[in-house]
C-alpha cells in the first residue's frame, strides 16, 4: 500500500478552483479511495495466488493474522462505532470455535461448518444482547466478560467436547499441502467477507446513525434515531464476525481447549490492536494489526514483556493520541482509504475531527 | 446437615467477596468507573504481602499493617495522574486504561513470579477450626475474615456518613461540578475514594493469600468477577447491599459445589445471571437528574 | 454612561473570549462590577449569560480574555481555587447535593471558606426556616427552598462576588420576589453581586446596572433608570442592530 502514498497525499491537497463561490460539494469518494479501491481488488487477488508461491509457513501466518484482523475489525465496529466496550467477546470466538466441532463431530465438514457456526453465534447474540443491552457501559462491559466464564465453565462440563483438556478436531483433510491451502482460502475468504460487511455497514445509514450516537446519544435518540435497533444490529455482526474468527482459529489449530477458546486475552488482543491502529477508523485495525504482528514477531522472545509493551503503549495511545496510528497518518496526511465519510469541498483543509466530543 | 453447612460456609466466604467488593462499589459509586484492574490489584497485594512476610521474617498480620497503607497511597497517586487522565477523555478511555492495567499487572506478576501458585503462609490457622455438631465445621479464619469484612464495611459506612471527608466524598458523587464550585477539588475527593478503595482491595487480597492458593491470573479469572457479580447482587449505592450481595454469591457457589465440585463457579455465576434478569435495578442506564 | 465614582472594581472581566467546541459562545465580553454593586447580565437565551457566569466561576476555560478579582488575575485558577480567592456561583437549577441533608450541603460550602460574617447560624438567621429543617435531604425541599439553600451555600464560603445564575428558574413569582428582596442584606454585608435573569423586569427592579448579552456579545450597558424599553429590545433580541 506503501505505492500509493505519493498518489493519495496529491489527492488530498488543497483543493484547486472553487467551482462556485459559497457552493458546497458533498461527495464520498476521493482519487484516494478509488485508488484504495483498485488496490484492495489487486492485494485481494495476490493474496489469493499466494498459497502457489509461498511456503506453508508465510500462509499459517497469514491465517492467524486475517483471524486477528476480522477480531479486531469487530472490536472496532463494537466500541468505536457502536460505543459498546466489550471485554467478552472470547463468548464468540469460543462458542464458534465450537460450533464448528460439534458439526464436525457429527460428521459435516469442518469448512462447511464454519458458515454454520457463524450464524448460529448471531443468532446466540440475540438473548445475549436482550441480557446486556440495558446495561451502562462499565457494567456492559464487565457483564460480556461474565458470560464468555460461563460459556467456557458449561462447555468445560460437556464430555464429548473433551471436557477441560481440549480436543482435535475430526473430519479435516489428510493431505497437509491441501489443508494447508484451504484453510488460508477460506480464512482469506472470510476476513475479505467480514471485512466488506463492516465497510458496507458504515457507508449505509446504520453508519451515519452511529455516528450520530456515537457523538452525542441523546441528541441522537431525541432526533428520532433508532438507537437500539442500530446498536442490537452492530452487535449481532459482531458476536458473527467473532464467531466466525473462532471457527477459523479451530480450523487452522486443529484443536481446541476451553480456556485457550474462551480467553480473555482475545479481548486484549482485539482491544490493543484496535486502539493502537486507530479506533473508529476502518484502517485502524489493519494498521493495528500489522503493527501487532511486526511486534510479536521481533520481541516473541522477551516473552510476557512484550504483552506488558504492548498494553502499556494502548494506555498511552487511549489517553494522549486517541485516534491511535492511523489518526496520526491521516491527519498528517489528510488521506482516507476507504470513504466512508463525506468530503465537503471547498470546506478548507479537511478536518473531519471525529474523536473529539 | 450438610446443606446447612453449605450454606454456612457461603455466609463465611461471602465476607471475603464482600470485602473485595467495597472498594469496586466505592469507586463506581463515586467516579462512576468500573475499574477492570481491580482484581488484579488484589492479587499484587497478597504477592507483595507475600514479599514482605519472605523478606522481613514478620508475622503474617504485619502484612496488613505495611500493605494495605502502601496501597491506599498507591491509589491516590494512581487516581491523581492515569485515572483520572483517562477520566477526563471518558468513559470509553477510562475502560480501555483500566483493562490495559489489568493486561499489564498480569502479565508483570507473571514475569516476576511465574504462573505458579502461592500462599501467605499462616500457620496452622489456616486450618484450625471448631465443630458445631457432626457435620459442620467453621475454620476460624473464615470467621476471622467475615468478622473483618462485617467491621470494616461498618467502618466504611460510619465514615462515608459521619466524618467530614465523607460528606466530600458522597458531595462529589452526586455532582463533581457542584462540589467545584462549592470550593472543593473534586480530584483530591477522587483520590481519597481511590486510597480508600485500594486499602480495601489490598485488605482483600491479603485475606484472600492466607485463605487460599492464588497465581497471577486469578484476579482477572475470578476475582474481578466475583467482586462485580456482588456488586449487582447486593444493589448499588449500599455497603450493607454489597455485604449481603457477597454472602448471596458465597451460598450460592456453596450450593452448588453441594451439587457437584464442577458446578460451584458455574452456580455463581448463572445466580448472577437470574439477578441480573429480575431485578436490574441501579445498573441499567436510567438517566439521572443532571 | 459612565460608572458611578467607585474605588477599583472587585471583578473585572476583560475580553472575554468562549469557545464550546467549534462554536464561539462569548465574543469579546468586558464589564466591571464595584464594590457593592448589583449588575444584572439580560438576554435572551443562548445569548451566553450562562456560560460568562460559569467561565467567571472557572468552569469553563476562555480561549482569550481574562477574569481579575481584586485586581489579582484568576482565569487560570481552578474553580474551587477561585471560591478561596472569593468568587461563589449558585448555578443554574441549584445543583445541591441531593443525597445529602440540608445541613450537609451548607457544611460542603464551607471547604474553601474565607473569613467572614456567613456562618451556618447567620444563613440560619436570614432564612428563618432552615434550622428546623436542616436534617432533611436536599432532594426533599421545594424548589423555592432548594434555591434558599443553593445561595447559603454560597454564602458560607464568604464571596468578595456572588454570581447568582437563573434564580427565578422554575419558581413561582412571589418566591422569586422575596429572594430578590434579600439583596440588600447581602450587600450590606460587604459583598457584590453579578446576576443572570431571563426576566427583564426583575432584573432592572433590583439591578444597579444592567449589561444585555446578544449572541455572546455585550449590546448594551448602562443604569437601569436610564435605558428604555426600546433600547433594551433592540439589545435582546437584535432588532435594529446591523450586523
Amino acid at each position: 500500500m506503501s505505492s500509493l502514498g505519493p498518489d493519495t497525499t496529491a489527492a488530498a491537497g488543497p483543493p484547486s478552483v472553487p467551482p462556485a463561490a459559497a457552493q458546497v460539494r458533498v461527495t464520498r469518494a476521493r482519487r484516494s479511495t478509488l485508488a484504495a479501491a483498485a488496490a484492495v481488488v489487486l492485494i485481494v487477488a495476490v493474496l489469493a495466488y499466494l498459497p502457489y508461491l509461498v511456503y506453508s509457513g508465510t500462509t499459517n501466518l497469514l491465517v492467524n493474522f486475517f483471524t486477528l484482523l476480522i477480531m479486531a475489525s469487530m472490536w472496532n465496529l463494537l466500541a468505536g462505532y457502536a460505543g459498546l466496550v466489550s471485554v467478552g467477546q472470547q463468548a464468540f470466538v469460543g462458542l464458534g470455535a465450537y460450533g464448528v466441532l460439534l458439526l464436525a463431530s457429527h460428521g459435516t465438514s469442518p469448512f462447511l461448518a464454519i458458515p454454520v457456526a457463524t450464524a448460529a453465534c448471531a443468532v446466540l447474540g440475540l438473548p445475549v444482547w436482550w441480557l446486556v443491552s440495558r446495561l451502562r457501559s462499565g457494567y456492559f462491559a464487565i457483564t460480556m466478560w461474565v458470560i464468555a466464564s460461563v460459556c467456557e465453565l458449561i462447555i468445560s462440563q460437556i464430555p464429548s467436547f473433551g471436557g477441560g483438556t481440549g480436543t482435535g478436531l475430526p473430519g479435516l483433510p489428510g493431505n497437509p499441502t491441501l489443508l494447508t491451502a484451504d484453510t488460508y482460502w477460506a480464512t482469506l475468504a472470510c476476513a475479505v467477507l467480514a471485512l466488506g460487511v463492516v465497510y458496507l455497514l458504515l457507508r449505509s445509514r446504520i453508519g451515519l446513525v452511529l455516528t450520530a450516537v456515537r457523538d452525542d446519544e441523546t441528541g441522537a435518540r431525541s432526533v428520532g434515531v433508532r438507537v437500539a435497533s442500530t446498536q442490537r444490529l452492530v452487535f449481532l455482526v459482531a458476536a458473527a464476525g467473532c464467531g466466525v474468527a473462532g471457527a477459523l482459529y479451530i480450523v487452522s489449530q486443529q484443536f481446541v481447549e476451553p480456556t485457550a477458546a474462551f480467553s480473555v486475552l482475545w479481548s486484549a488482543k482485539m482491544i490493543f490492536i484496535t486502539v493502537i491502529g486507530g479506533i473508529g477508523t476502518i484502517e485502524g485495525p489493519i494498521i493495528g494489526t500489522i503493527i501487532y504482528f511486526v511486534l510479536q514477531q521481533t520481541l516473541a522472545q522477551y516473552g510476557t514483556w512484550y504483552f506488558i509493551a504492548l498494553g502499556l503503549v494502548a494506555m498511552a495511545i487511549a489517553i494522549w493520541a486517541r485516534r491511535g496510528i492511523w489518526g496520526l497518518i491521516a491527519d498528517r496526511f489528510g488521506i482516507r482509504l476507504f470513504g466512508v465519510g463525506y468530503w465537503l469541498s471547498p470546506a478548507g483543509p479537511p478536518d473531519r475531527d471525529r474523536g473529539s466530543r | 446437615m450438610s446443606w446447612v453447612n453449605a450454606i454456612i460456609q457461603g455466609i463465611l466466604l461471602g465476607g471475603l467477596y464482600a470485602l473485595f467488593a467495597c472498594g469496586l462499589s466505592l469507586m463506581f459509586g463515586v467516579m462512576k468507573v468500573v475499574n477492570l484492574a481491580h482484581g488484579d490489584l488484589a492479587v499484587v497485594a497478597a504477592y507483595i504481602g507475600l514479599g514482605v512476610i519472605a523478606i522481613t521474617h514478620v508475622p503474617a498480620v504485619w502484612a496488613f499493617v505495611i500493605v494495605v497503607p502502601v496501597f491506599a497511597v498507591i491509589g491516590y497517586v494512581l487516581q491523581r495522574t492515569l485515572l483520572q487522565a483517562a477520566l477526563d477523555r471518558g468513559v470509553l478511555t477510562t475502560l480501555l486504561v483500566t483493562f490495559g492495567l489489568s493486561v499489564v499487572i498480569e502479565n508483570g506478576l507473571q514475569q516476576f513470579f511465574s504462573a505458579n501458585s502461592h500462599s501467605i503462609n499462616i500457620g496452622s490457622l489456616v486450618s484450625d477450626s471448631f465443630s458445631i455438631g457432626s457435620q459442620i465445621t467453621i475454620a476460624y479464619l473464615d470467621l476471622v475474615i467475615l468478622v473483618v469484612a462485617v467491621v470494616v464495611l461498618l467502618g466504611l459506612q460510619y465514615f462515608l456518613s459521619a466524618s467530614a471527608s465523607g460528606r466530600l466524598i458522597r458531595a462529589v458523587a452526586d455532582d463533581p461540578e457542584a462540589a467545584q464550585i462549592s470550593g472543593v477539588s473534586y480530584r483530591h475527593v477522587f483520590g481519597i475514594a481511590a486510597a480508600i478503595a485500594f486499602g480495601t482491595v489490598a485488605l482483600a487480597g491479603l485475606a484472600f493469600g492466607m485463605y487460599s492458593q492464588f497465581d497471577p491470573t486469578i484476579g482477572t479469572d475470578q476475582l474481578l468477577l466475583f467482586a462485580f457479580e456482588a456488586v449487582v447482587i447486593g444493589g448499588l449505592g449500599s455497603l450493607w447491599g454489597t455485604l449481603a450481595g457477597g454472602i448471596l454469591l458465597g451460598v450460592a457457589q456453596q450450593i452448588g459445589a453441594q451439587i457437584g465440585a464442577q458446578y460451584e463457579l458455574l452456580a455463581g455465576q448463572l445466580f448472577f445471571l437470574a439477578v441480573l434478569v429480575l431485578r436490574p435495578q441501579g445498573i441499567t442506564s436510567r438517566k439521572e437528574t443532571a | 454612561m459612565t460608572q458611578r465614582n467607585e474605588s477599583a472594581p472587585v471583578l473585572d472581566v476583560r475580553d472575554l473570549t468562549v469557545h464550546h467546541g467549534q462554536l464561539r459562545a462569548l465574543h469579546g465580553v468586558s464589564l466591571s462590577l464595584p464594590a457593592g454593586g448589583v449588575h444584572a447580565i439580560i438576554g435572551a437565551n443562548g445569548a451566553g449569560k450562562s456560560t460568562l457566569m460559569r467561565t467567571i466561576a472557572g468552569l469553563h476555560r476562555p480561549t482569550a480574555g481574562s477574569v481579575l478579582l481584586d485586581g489579582a488575575d484568576v482565569t487560570a485558577l481552578r474553580p474551587e481555587r477561585r471560591v478561596a480567592a472569593g468568587i461563589a456561583l449558585v448555578p443554574e437549577a441549584r445543583r445541591l447535593f441531593a443525597s445529602l441533608t440540608l445541613e450537609e450541603n451548607l457544611l460542603v460550602g464551607q471547604t474553601s471558606a474565607r473569613p467572614g460574617p456567613w456562618t451556618l447560624d447567620e444563613v440560619y438567621a436570614l432564612f428563618g426556616w432552615m434550622r428546623e429543617r436542616r436534617s432533611q435531604r436536599a432532594a426533599q425541599l421545594s424548589g423555592g427552598e432548594q434555591q434558599a439553600v443553593a445561595i447559603g451555600r454560597a454564602l458560607v464560603a464568604n464571596p468578595r462576588v456572588l454570581l447568582l445564575d437563573e434564580l427565578s428558574l422554575g419558581l413561582a413569582p412571589v418566591v422569586v420576589r422575596q429572594i430578590y428582596d434579600l439583596l440588600p442584606r447581602l450587600v450590606d454585608s460587604g459583598l457584590s453581586v453579578l446576576l443572570v435573569e431571563q426576566d427583564v423586569s426583575q432584573a432592572l427592579r433590583v439591578a444597579s446596572y444592567a449589561h444585555c448579552l446578544l449572541e455572546g456579545r455585550i449590546t448594551l450597558a448602562g443604569h437601569p433608570a436610564e435605558l428604555t424599553t426600546q433600547q433594551i429590545e433592540a439589545a435582546y433580541f437584535g432588532v435594529g442592530v446591523s450586523a
